[in-house]
């Protein structure tokens, strides 16, 4: 990996992603932030499910960010390990203080 | 870069001036730098442990010795200063920050670690948390204990988001140090030194510096929460507006059990070197030292809530984690059994390093299964808070981790200063400190196991006798590091020059004059075996 | 350092003497961010879990600090920051290239739209002053008419997380004027954009966590 000493490790090539891809992306994101808005016009009639949809569509938007703006998509495995992992590690904090309120003997709280 | 002045030709002599040494990005001579300042943070908790012990050396109704410190108040402020300071300034940042920084480059070939000046702002920010936390003390001070529990750490009217800060800060050294610990693992090691040819303690800094990335920025949003509690009373730990305490400790925890393991991977890790260099024998197990270093990283996650059992979280929560925390134990003595059976047919030397190792395994060992005993959901119900868990605790941090800090300090010293220190002096620390530490903390088993709560000012006379010999045994520890502290001063000023290799160690940084230079190898090494090539 | 001549003319990468070769600090200089910008998740994403958590305590009084916010505000600074992302982005495009004048432009664009951002949040925050709509206990549920004496809490994770997230975006500021100063300098190339890169990422970031207290705290109620 680092071990090779020749000329060409001492090229850097970088890789550019070309413009148009940005504007693609810029326009899907500015696509799903006015979509963000258009389906919380609907919350009433979603009920439940308002929050659900209006996770899904952040969730489209980061990973559209996290994989063309920061070009994770074209990262080395490693990096793309690293960032992972911190949501991996951020589901087990979630998870286990989900299971200690789920499961706590109910008590009334006056608020 | 191109100064015309002459350099010397190690990393000490190199460049001359306190300038040179505040602004310097050599790894060692940050690592030295560590060296010192945790040293002295060393001094001001243990001075504040043995007041603690002083004032319990008698119930306060006593004559004479009963009541040393002026009230309660002050207890409470002294015992959380050498909490504080003992885990914040000294254990965590002790092994990586100061022999994790001077030789893990070392170690693998490197001439430094991937990012030096980064690694000398990881410096400054400890110094600056650390110069913070001490400046509480000339304020209101702080009695919350190291845990900042809320809701008591809201209420308090003490300087408590100062010294939360401090810590946040501190966290950050600690980030930037696991930060590059990492990258330089990944990317600069030597030559043929592939991921399964790197010395065990590299691969147990490593493992801790996983922990240090995952686990230290939750401590940090957690303590800053904290910190706008107390500014603006946002109301997230504080019951009153709906907020969980609970939730404080979930967060607090998910980062301090991990913690513990930060401080105790990397003590492993120098105990594996210690065992395999004093046994002239290639380690037993390496793979398996290796990979139960980040055995014991993962678990570490997964096993935070044992610290909670009455602390109001669900019973199922509780079992759950009683349960896994067992899981700790396996990784924990797979490391325990593969030294044992490096011993096996190898020519011991009991040196002063080796006699810190067998320190570590012996301490090590009873706090371990001490920490088994607690992990057991009812057997907790009972100790949770009593001194039993001190003395838990005390096994595990003091006899493992600054074991084997010491061990890792007298087997290094001739490579750090290139000069050799008094055995017998160095032997005769270890006696105090080995001894007097058991008398120290042994009894508060029993003590605990008798009911005597944790953190109390005063105590019925019925615990009077074995809080008396506890006491005694931590005027012993003191003397040992006494006799510690001569070594090094008598080492560094008289010692005798020391050769490259005086232990017939195997591992690179032995392969380098002592002290080292500047740029560590004069020519960059190619390896092409094992760390631990003896017979 | 290897001083042959290659096809990249006048630029060569600066590479640190303990390094081997470019690549190799390029690399290494990549994963260290990387690695940072988990650090910035694991931060961040407690406080999403304490939100989750109360959240789920207390949907109704969730819901009735959602309602009191303008998320038309909170719409118009997303766009803004995706646009801000977008400039970010094109401009290391345009350092690879080496055309530091087009980079310099977007540079300076994205510093305009974090400070319009920032513009936004403090009327945003002023107006909710006004209403007496402050964190935690210090909201006086009476006076303001709260249905749920708890309130303050909804109040005390708005302000919390928006102000550590505009904490981010100041320092993002301020990184990116860093950026901005050295490559009018002509400091980076098509052969040395790193630290470029990394305040990129670091600025992608905030757009991430943006992205999420979006819907968290304007629309789900």
């Amino acid at each position: 990996m680092a071990q090779n000493n020749d000329n060409n490790a001492n090229v850097l090539h970088p890789h550019i992603t070309p413009m148009a891809t940005y504007f693609k992306v810029a326009l899907a994101l500015f696509g799903l932030t006015f979509l963000t808005v258009f389906a919380h016009q609907f919350h009433h009639q979603m009920g439940s499910w308002a929050a659900p949809v209006a996770f899904l569509i952040a969730l489209i938007k980061a990973s559209l960010v996290i994989l063309w703006f920061m070009h994770l998509k074209d990262d080395t495995k490693m990096n793309r390990f690293i960032f992972a992992i911190g949501f991996v590690f951020l589901a087990l904090l979630f998870g286990i203080c989900a299971i200690d309120f789920a499961t706590r003997v109910p008590e009334f709280s006056p608020l | 870069m191109a100064k015309t002045t002459a350099h010397g030709d190690n990393y000490i002599n190199y460049e001359k001036g306190l300038w040179s040494w505040l602004t310097t990005v050599d790894h060692k001579r940050i690592g030295l730098m560590y060296f010192i300042t945790v040293m002295f943070f060393f001094f001001i908790g243990g001075v504040m442990a043995l007041l603690l012990r002083l004032e319990l050396f008698a119930p306060n109704t006593a004559p004479n010795v009963g009541q040393i410190l002026a009230n309660g108040d002050v207890y409470n402020q002294v015992m959380t200063y050498h909490g504080a300071i003992m885990v914040f300034m000294v254990i965590v940042p002790g092994i990586p920050a100061i022999l994790g920084n001077f030789f893990l480059p070392l170690h693998i070939g490197a001439k430094d670690v991937a990012f030096p000046k980064i690694n000398l702002l990881s410096w400054y920010c400890f110094m600056a948390g650390a110069i913070l936390a001490i400046a509480t003390f000339f304020t209101t001070k702080i009695d919350t204990g190291w845990t900042f529990y809320t809701p008591y750490s809201i209420r308090t009217g003490t300087a408590t988001a100062l010294m939360v800060l401090a810590a946040f800060i501190m966290g950050m050294s600690s980030i930037l140090t696991g930060l590059n610990f990492i990258v330089t693992v990944h990317k600069l090691r030597a030559p043929g030194m592939t991921m399964h040819r790197m010395p065990l303690f590299v691969w147990s800094l490593y493992a801790t510096a996983i922990l240090q990335m995952l686990a230290t920025p939750v401590l940090g949003i957690t303590l800053l929460l904290l910190a706008v509690e107390r500014f603006l009373g946002i109301g997230i730990f504080d019951p009153k507006l709906g907020g969980d305490p609970v939730l404080f400790q979930h967060f607090f925890w998910f980062y301090s059990h991990p913690a513990v393991y930060i401080m105790v991977i990397p003590a492993m890790g120098i105990v594996s070197e210690l065992i395999t260099t004093f046994s002239k024998k290639v380690i037993f197990g390496y793979t398996a030292i290796a990979y139960s270093s980040l055995g014991i990283a993962a678990v570490s996650f997964f096993v935070w809530g044992h610290h909670m059992f009455v602390s109001g979280q669900s019973e199922t929560t509780g079992i759950i984690f009683s349960f896994l925390t067992m899981l700790v134990g396996v990784p924990t003595a797979i490391k325990m059994f593969n030294w044992v059976a490096t011993f096996y047919k190898g020519s011991v030397e009991f040196r002063t390093p080796m006699l810190y190792a067998l320190g570590f395994m012996f301490l090590f060992a009873i706090g371990g299964v001490t920490g088994i005993m607690l992990a057991t959901l009812p057997i907790d119900v009972h100790f949770h808070d009593t001194y039993f868990v001190v003395a838990h605790f005390h096994y595990v941090m003091v006899g493992g981790t600054l074991m084997s800090l010491m061990g890792g300090y007298y087997y290094w010293f001739p490579k750090m200063f290139g000069k050799m220190y008094s055995e017998s002096t160095a032997r005769m620390s270890f006696v105090f400190i080995f001894i007097g530490f058991n008398v120290t903390f042994f009894p508060q088993f029993i003590l605990g196991a008798m009911g005597m709560p944790r953190r109390y000012f005063d105590y019925i006379p019925a615990y009077e006798t074995l809080n008396k010999i506890s006491t005694v045994g931590s005027w012993l520890i003191g003397i040992g590091f006494l006799f510690g502290l001569y070594t090094i001063v008598h080492g560094l000023l008289k010692g005798e020059k020391a050769p490259m290799n005086p232990w017939g160690s195997k591992t690179l940084e032995w392969q380098t004059p002592s002290p080292p230079p500047h740029d560590n190898f004069s020519v960059e090494p190619v390896v092409t075996a094992g760390p631990y090539e003896y017979r | 350092m290897s001083t042959d001549n290659h096809a990249h003319g006048a630029h060569t990468a600066h590479v640190a003497h303990h390094f081997k070769t470019a690549d190799q600090q390029y690399s290494s200089g990549k994963e260290g961010i990387w690695l940072f910008m988990l650090t910035e998740i694991l931060m961040f994403g407690a406080i999403f879990v304490g939100y989750f958590y109360y959240h789920n305590q207390y949907p109704e009084m969730f819901a009735e600090g959602a309602k009191s916010l303008d998320w038309k505000m909170g719409f118009v600074n997303t766009l803004v920051l995706i646009f801000s992302s977008f400039t970010m982005a094109i401009s290391i495009s345009f350092i690879q290239k080496n055309q530091q004048k087009k980079a310099v432009l977007a540079l300076a664009t994205t510093i305009l739209c974090a400070a319009i951002f920032m513009v936004i949040k403090y009327f945003e925050y002023q107006h909710k002053f006004h209403l007496g709509l402050y964190p935690g206990k210090f909201l006086d549920a009476a006076k303001v008419g709260a249905e749920h004496a708890n309130l303050g809490l909804y109040f005390g994770f708005y302000y919390t997380m928006t102000g550590l997230h505009g904490i981010h975006v100041m320092i993002g500021i301020g990184l990116i004027t860093w950026c901005l100063l050295r490559t009018v300098r002509g400091d980076f190339h098509s052969q040395y954009w790193i630290p470029v890169e990394g305040v990129g990422l670091f600025w992608h970031i905030v757009d991430l966590i943006w992205i999420f207290l979006f819907p968290l705290l304007y629309l789900v109620g």
